[in-house]
């Protein structure tokens, strides 16, 4: 078929003029995308330039160095240690499971660690790295690197974590650091930047926390440029941060291991103090209980085991622990009746074995009495019936008054957890918390240590110091900080006359070095040391007349909970006082027999700077003081425990 | 039909060809594609394998096949229109009920060696099938209904294969290519202004049948234009190409942050980087200045095409020349309306910037054919 040639003039016309209308219509569009991109890239330009630099830029915070924290000797006490941990991206090892099988002859992996890795892992995104395995050892560490073409995506890493390297030792003074919880920071106005790092460790109690601000240091920080999915390209910019101050603590770490080591299994407290500055040389509680295992989680079977003791080994009883002070309360209530005026150190009393009051037996703890006694024989045999009418003489009030400038019933200001204040009675206080007037029966209660007054071992230590200083002296747990010594405050004078704190002073040295006095049996044969002490024992249960009449039941035939508290306050050496200590032995019987000799190892190991050497012990008992100090399992000097311990 | 019918005044034959080849216009498209090889080794953070080295071995080829097409007589492909149509069209059938799955769509047929995509071929050959439609047509008879209807099935018969796959982008471009050729050649005004209308009437509904049995578009397909029109409600989700996108097209201000400097695409920020949303790169790095430029490359390329429509006074060939401009600009326009957050996103590439094979081969034996045409024109 053919067909006309199809170039007529007219047909081509309406071509180009249907064509020109399109070339047209495409200008006007092409016009349109021109003046819309001009209104994106000039006029909007700013707003999008600060939205593409907020996609890219991000800051990252560099936590600091946590402050060391030193006894008085510079012996480390907390510390940092680099910990090494093996983390495992998806990206880089493409076969996760087949890798992690590899681990796991390098490292140990359970399968629920396994479990928590493949889990991780797949709920981020493939470049982010997962922790494996934390704490690692040197061993296993090097062997990971050294496998590492065997180990793709698998990254050995390290980092910085608290460790405690006497661990028992400092466990109730210095606390422990945890991970930063809601909770920590939900009382925060303006929290510190670095409190947002996931798993940033803050200190949870004791020194740790009280101190914090001091030992976190500033953060640091870099800028970072990340891509769409947050991975971190290269960094734009660094400023370091300011490591945390090392604390230098007032205690002395090696004393602190004797005394903790002494205390045993025992649920029991002793503090030793300085007296002419109040500088806390140990302060120990037992049981104690591992803090380390508090920085890397404590599973729940260790926490449980810790919160079921009856032991209780996570309160400081040093400082949380109230206990009725017993006949060592017996120092206040003279001191209180000497200042005011209302006996002398002649003034005698008859003890029959009981006081009569309105009807009411108040018995004496010996029920045959003691018959004439004045105030130095009433301390040395601890005579209930003398201070019982000593008491009744000066009113409960001028006893509180009296404990308080002894340092009783007070919060002493030491960065320690959960302070207790103990309790120092008074007829107001009576009406205020029971609605009830006070009874004579309740001061004489109180003129023995017993009924409402509460004292902690911290507070017996700073009354037995202050007796043996004469001056109010303060207790504190922070030498220096960041190297700089923290001034020590001169005390002032308790307001007592010398003489009357002597006739107190002689008659606690009498306790220990006279025949007669309850702590005979624990006193030091070496002149250059000899202690002058108080000893109580406070009961927690009461005693019925019933009972009395039929013979009071022995403490080792009670059960634990019910046994007399034992108790015990020192000072020495006698003729120039240079150290007091107090100890409480929770439930332990009786304090001259239980609490006494702890007090005296610790006052020998104290002022001798080394082991107590069993010829300043009374020769009788030398051979069983030598087996008991050879049993101690007492730290090498460098903090490590000895070998024996390890296996 | 033959060769026979063209009354050859003068047409070049042999090496003489050569010099009537508009190599102004492969300069422009090469220029181009060279902006996209530069765009793509700057996304890959300057790594030449990744995009870049690739995009430039297959616009290689493209362009010897191009240059085959371009030395092929007019009269040849005219009158392999036909044929190629058909082709095509059993192409479409065949990945209608074999073809591979990608991003949720069936539309490719996989040979092993290379994917092809039916549908971005169809886009030449229906242009070629309605040209040369129109050259047969007496001239007369362009605007009778009936012959109106032929053209019109012609291109909605592969459309609606094309809609099946499901492929709304390539199936508009269809369409609105298809109508370019019809209006070109002179169909009555009356029918376009009937089909707008109708147009009207179908959005309409699409937006009034939402959530029915009976809605007009999928799900997806909604969310899109939903995206489209308010692309903050969801800046994580289905906004977030356009959001990013719009960032890095207006951070990029008036001469850009400089090559390779762009943090949007070589952080990754945005998706589709080096295929659809290519030129969001270009605006982020060369500002402005770059994109306009771009436009305007774009815009001689255009002329170049209409101008050589208008001057060829073979039917055929000028409704060749003016089909593959308005199929061309389809592409450009709609891309950049999308990237610049004025137009669903509906997934066109940018044409020889986006990395893919298909549409870059497409363009260029497009591109081969409007030669071919230029090289035999009556003079």
């Amino acid at each position: 078929m053919r067909r006309p040639v199809r170039d007529a003039e007219d047909s081509a016309r309406k071509i180009n003029r249907r064509a020109l209308f399109m070339g047209g219509c495409m200008a006007a569009t092409m016009a349109v995308l021109a003046g819309r991109m001009r209104y994106l890239g000039v006029d909007q330009s700013d707003e999008y330039s600060l939205l593409a630099e907020q996609n890219r830029v991000n800051i990252q915070l560099i936590p600091p160095a946590r402050g060391l924290i030193l006894d008085r000797n510079g012996k480390l006490i907390a510390g940092n240690e680099q910990n090494y941990r093996v983390v495992i991206t998806r990206e880089g090892a493409g076969d996760v499971q087949l890798v992690l099988d590899r681990l796991s002859h390098l490292v140990p992996l359970n399968e629920s660690d396994m479990a928590r890795v493949l889990k991780d892992i797949d709920r981020n995104p493939s470049f982010v790295p997962i922790p494996v395995a934390d704490r690692l050892s040197w061993a296993q560490f090097s062997g990971i690197s050294v496998n590492a073409p065997a180990l793709p995506g698998v990254t050995p890493d390290v980092g910085l974590s608290r460790v405690y390297p006497r661990d028992t030792d400092f466990a109730h003074v210095v606390g422990y650091v945890g991970p930063v919880s809601e909770r920590d920071l939900a009382g925060l106005d303006n929290p510190d930047p670095l409190l947002r790092i996931p798993k940033f460790q803050i200190g949870k109690i004791g020194v740790e926390r009280w101190e914090e601000d001091v030992l976190r240091g500033s953060a640091g920080n870099r800028k970072i440029e990340v891509n769409h999915v947050g991975r971190v390209m290269r960094e734009l910019d660094r400023t370091e941060g300011k490591a945390g101050a090392d604390l230098t603590l007032t205690m002395d770490a090696d004393i602190q291991n004797f005394v903790q080591v002494r205390l045993g299994d025992q649920s029991a407290a002793c503090v030793v103090m300085d007296i002419q500055n109040g500088d806390i040389i140990a302060a120990a509680s037992a049981p104690s209980f591992d803090p380390n295992l508090f920085v890397r989680g404590i599973s729940n079977d260790n926490y449980t085991i810790l919160t079921e003791n009856d032991h209780r080994p996570l309160a400081n009883k040093v400082a949380q622990g109230a206990y009725p002070p017993g006949s060592t309360f017996k120092i206040v209530t003279a001191l209180a009746a000497l200042a005011d005026g209302k006996i002398d150190i002649n003034t005698t009393v008859n003890c029959p074995g009981y006081l009569d009051y309105g009807g009411r037996k108040f018995h004496c703890w010996r029920s045959g009495g003691h018959g004439k006694v004045d105030l130095a024989h009433a301390l040395e045999q601890s005579c209930d019936v003398y201070f019982y009418e000593v008491a009744q003489r000066v009113g409960i009030d001028k006893m509180a008054e009296m404990g308080k400038t002894m340092g009783l019933g007070q919060r002493h200001d030491l960065p320690m957890s959960a302070i207790a204040e103990g309790n120092l009675p008074t007829k107001a206080w009576k009406q205020a918390r029971f609605k009830q007037d006070w009874r004579i029966g309740d001061t004489i209660n109180a003129a023995i240590g017993q009924g409402y007054v509460l004292a902690t071992p911290l507070q017996l230590a700073v009354m037995t110091a202050r007796l043996a200083s004469g001056r109010m002296v303060a207790p504190r747990l922070i030498k220096a900080i960041g190297g700089v010594e923290v001034p020590v405050v001169e005390a002032a004078p308790l307001g007592l006359e010398t003489s009357q704190l002597e006739a107190v002073r002689a008659g606690m040295a009498d306790v220990v070095n006279s025949q007669h006095g309850t702590g005979y049996s624990a006193r030091i044969v070496n002149a250059n040391y000899q202690m002058a002490g108080k000893s109580g024992t406070s009961q927690v249960r009461n005693i019925s007349a019933a009972e009395r009449e039929t013979g009071v039941v022995g403490n080792n035939d009670l059960p634990w909970k019910q046994r007399d508290h034992a108790l015990f306050v020192a000072f020495a050496p006698v003729d120039a006082p240079r150290y007091a200590v107090s100890c409480v032995v929770e439930h332990g019987g009786g304090g001259s027999g239980v609490a006494a000799p702890i007090a005296r190892d610790v006052l020998l190991r104290v002022l001798t700077g080394a082991l107590p050497d069993p010829k300043d012990y009374p020769a009788n008992q030398r051979s069983r003081i030598e087996s008991m100090l050879k049993d101690l399992v007492l730290r090498n000097p460098d903090g490590t425990q000895p070998n024996q311990i390890k296996a | 039909m033959s060769f026979l019918e063209y009354r050859v005044k003068f047409a070049p034959t042999g090496f003489a060809k050569v010099l009537y080849v508009n190599w102004g216009l492969y300069l422009l498209i090469t220029a181009a594609a060279a902006i996209g090889w530069l765009m793509l080794y700057s996304i890959s953070g300057g790594d030449m394998s990744m995009w870049a080295g690739p995009q430039m071995k297959r616009y290689a080829v493209g362009l010897v096949l191009s240059l085959a097409m371009c030395f092929t007589p007019i009269w040849f492909w005219r009158s392999m229109s036909g044929a190629a149509y058909a082709v095509t069209f059993f192409l479409l059938i065949v990945v209608h009920f074999f073809g591979a799955v990608g991003m949720g769509a069936q539309r490719w047929i996989d040979l092993g060696f290379v994917r092809i995509q039916p549908s971005e071929f169809m886009k030449v050959s229906l242009i070629m099938a309605l040209a040369t439609y129109y050259d047969w047509l007496d001239d007369r008879r362009v605007s009778r209904p009936l012959w109106v209807l032929i053209p019109v099935l012609l291109i909605i018969t592969p459309t609606i294969l094309v809609i099946l796959e499901p492929n709304l982008g390539t199936s508009l471009m269809l369409i609105v290519a298809g109508a370019s050729v019809m209006f070109a050649a002179g169909v009555s005004l009356w029918y376009f202004a009937g089909v707008l209308g109708l147009i009207g009437a179908a959005v309409a509904g699409i937006f009034l049948l939402r959530g029915t049995p009976w809605q007009l578009i999928h799900d997806y397909q909604y969310k899109r234009i939903d995206t489209f029109l308010d692309p903050s409600a969801d800046p994580l989700g289905a906004g977030y190409n356009i959001l990013q996108a719009k960032i890095a097209l207006g951070s990029g201000g008036l001469t850009g942050k400089g090559f390779m400097q762009g943090t949007q695409s070589r952080l990754n920020f945005l998706p589709e980087k080096h295929t659809d949303f290519i030129f969001t790169t270009l605006g982020e790095e060369f500002g402005f200045v770059g994109a306009v430029s771009l436009l305007a490359l774009y815009a001689m390329i255009l002329i170049f095409l209409l101008w050589a429509a208008m001057q060829n006074k073979d039917r055929f060939s000028a409704l060749l020349l003016i089909g593959i401009a308005a199929n061309f600009f389809l592409y450009l326009a709609v891309n950049l309306a999308m990237v610049m957050g004025m137009a669903p996103v509906v997934g066109v590439p940018l044409p020889f910037l986006s990395y893919g094979g298909s549409a870059t081969l497409v363009l260029l034996l497009a591109f081969g054919l409007a030669q071919s045409a230029i090289v035999h024109r009556l003079r």
